[in-house]
């Protein structure tokens, strides 16, 4: 490690440099990211968005290490995770990350309280621990009544209210979001973007890959990718827009 | 029967138009239940616009009672009050009636809006004025910023709101706006890169 990096509690949460991603071989390859750099500060909520095959899902499999670069470095707090051995690799994203994907991926034969106690259980909480904390956090999702119904008996945002739980069982540096919002029904939609902007108001740091424009408009920080590449960048703000009355301008 | 058109209605800006008439029609619509005061009828209108409410200039509302009246549309008398001034309550006319149910069946819709923005992006590109992908970028972060905004005032409101309802329309007319404008970006993006 170089003796200028910034530590962890100061510096980005994520940082990319140069990062490259390619699949295949030959004439055949395909370049899913080209030479991304990329910060992720704490706290800040960053939404990815652009069309299908733009590389975005693969840059979040990158920053939480379910996939390596081809070239170039990811750091997550200050640390280079990129050429971790795979036992250290899968310590830190039991340790430092909360992943929520599409298909929800809960495990169907446990409760949801079991389901969202896992990650805390598999980051080295005592038992005990673990088991409050999943019961905090359904309460903080809505779902306190649901604790001990399988997957199976609940709806669609229900199901992801209980991942997002479970994302933040290990109390992780970073949530990473896959098409949150990707099999949900308008209403689930709000119910979910209801908790986002609660975890964003609670500091949580968050990356969200998205297709909704809904979701990126409730981030901070909103990227657009094409081809592998990020091609534009704007911030929102979150304080008091101009009058909400010009949305409709009655008068004109 | 002659059913006088709505006053203050200018041809050459038809959302400007369509806008300042809307105002007019739901003061008659409101008042076809029962007679009533400008103060009422403001905040009937405030309560259904919500957060939304300050789109209606207090003052507009009594000015637009005054030109209904002038217009035959309304009458008005005015009642005394114990402690205060007087108020004006209005009435709706039979003229008035008419244009409320003309309203009530009228189908037009406010013109969306991407003609112009498009053939601003094919003039920009032709006259080699600029960049048209950073022309949609920049319409992007201004449309994102309103719909962040809609989307906040939404997820305030509680539920059953009426008001909501009326922030969901302008959040989905800005998300499918973001949406045409993603369209618009691949398209010119290829074009730049045939040329």
């Amino acid at each position: 490690m170089s003796s200028s990096e910034s530590p962890a509690r100061v510096g980005p949460v994520l940082r990319t440099r140069a990062l490259d991603k390619r699949y295949g071989h030959g004439d055949g390859e395909v370049r899913a990211l080209e030479g991304v750099d990329l910060e992720v500060t704490r706290g800040e909520t960053l939404a990815v968005m652009g069309p299908s095959g733009c590389g975005k899902s693969t840059l979040l499999h990158l920053l939480g290490g379910l996939e390596r670069p081809s070239a170039g470095e990811v750091w997550v707090a200050g640390r280079r995770v990129d050429a971790l051995s795979e036992k250290a690799l899968a310590r830190m994203r039991r340790e430092a990350i909360g992943f929520v994907f599409q298909a929800f991926h809960l495990m169907d034969e446990l409760t949801a309280l079991e389901n969202v106690e896992l990650p805390a259980l598999l980051a080295g909480r005592s038992p005990g621990a673990a088991r409050r904390r999943a019961a905090e956090l359904l309460e903080e999702v809505g779902l306190t009544d649901r604790a001990t119904h399988l997957p199976s008996a609940l709806s669609g945002g229900q199901r992801q209210r209980v991942a997002i739980a479970r994302a933040l069982s290990n109390e992780p540096i970073v949530v990473l979001a896959d098409e949150p919002t990707g099999n949900l029904d308008s209403a689930a939609t709000l119910d979910v973007l209801r908790l986002l902007e609660r975890l964003r108001a609670a500091g949580q740091t968050l990356v969200i890959v998205t297709h909704d424009e809904r979701i990126a408009a409730t981030a901070d920080r909103l990227i657009s990718m094409r081809d592998g590449m990020f091609v534009d960048e704007t911030r929102l703000a979150h304080g008091s827009a101009g009058p909400l009355g010009d949305l409709v301008g009655l008068e004109g | 029967m002659l059913v006088p058109e709505a006053v203050g209605v200018s041809g050459k800006e038809p959302s400007h138009g369509y806008q300042l008439r809307v105002v007019q029609e739901v003061l008659l619509a409101l008042l076809a239940g029962e007679a009533s005061h400008g103060y009422d009828l403001r905040a009937r209108v405030q309560l259904a616009l919500g957060p939304l409410a300050d789109a209606l200039n207090a003052g507009h509302v009594y000015v637009t009672l005054n030109r209904l009246e002038k217009a035959g549309l309304v009458t008005s008398e005015r009642v005394g009050q114990a402690d205060r001034p007087d108020r004006k309550v209005y009435e709706l006319t039979e003229p008035g009636r008419a244009r409320v149910n003309e309203w009530l069946a009228d189908t037009s819709w406010p013109k969306p809006a991407p003609a112009e923005f498009h053939l601003k992006l094919v003039a920009a590109a032709a006259a080699g004025l600029g960049d048209p992908v950073r022309l949609i970028d920049g319409q992007r972060h201004a449309l994102l910023a309103e719909l962040a905004a809609a989307q906040r005032a939404a997820l305030a409101e509680p539920d059953g709101s009426v008001a909501a309802l009326l922030l969901e329309g302008v959040v989905l007319r800005l998300q499918a706006d973001l949406r045409w404008l993603e369209a618009c970006a691949q398209y010119w993006t290829s074009t730049k890169e045939r040329s």
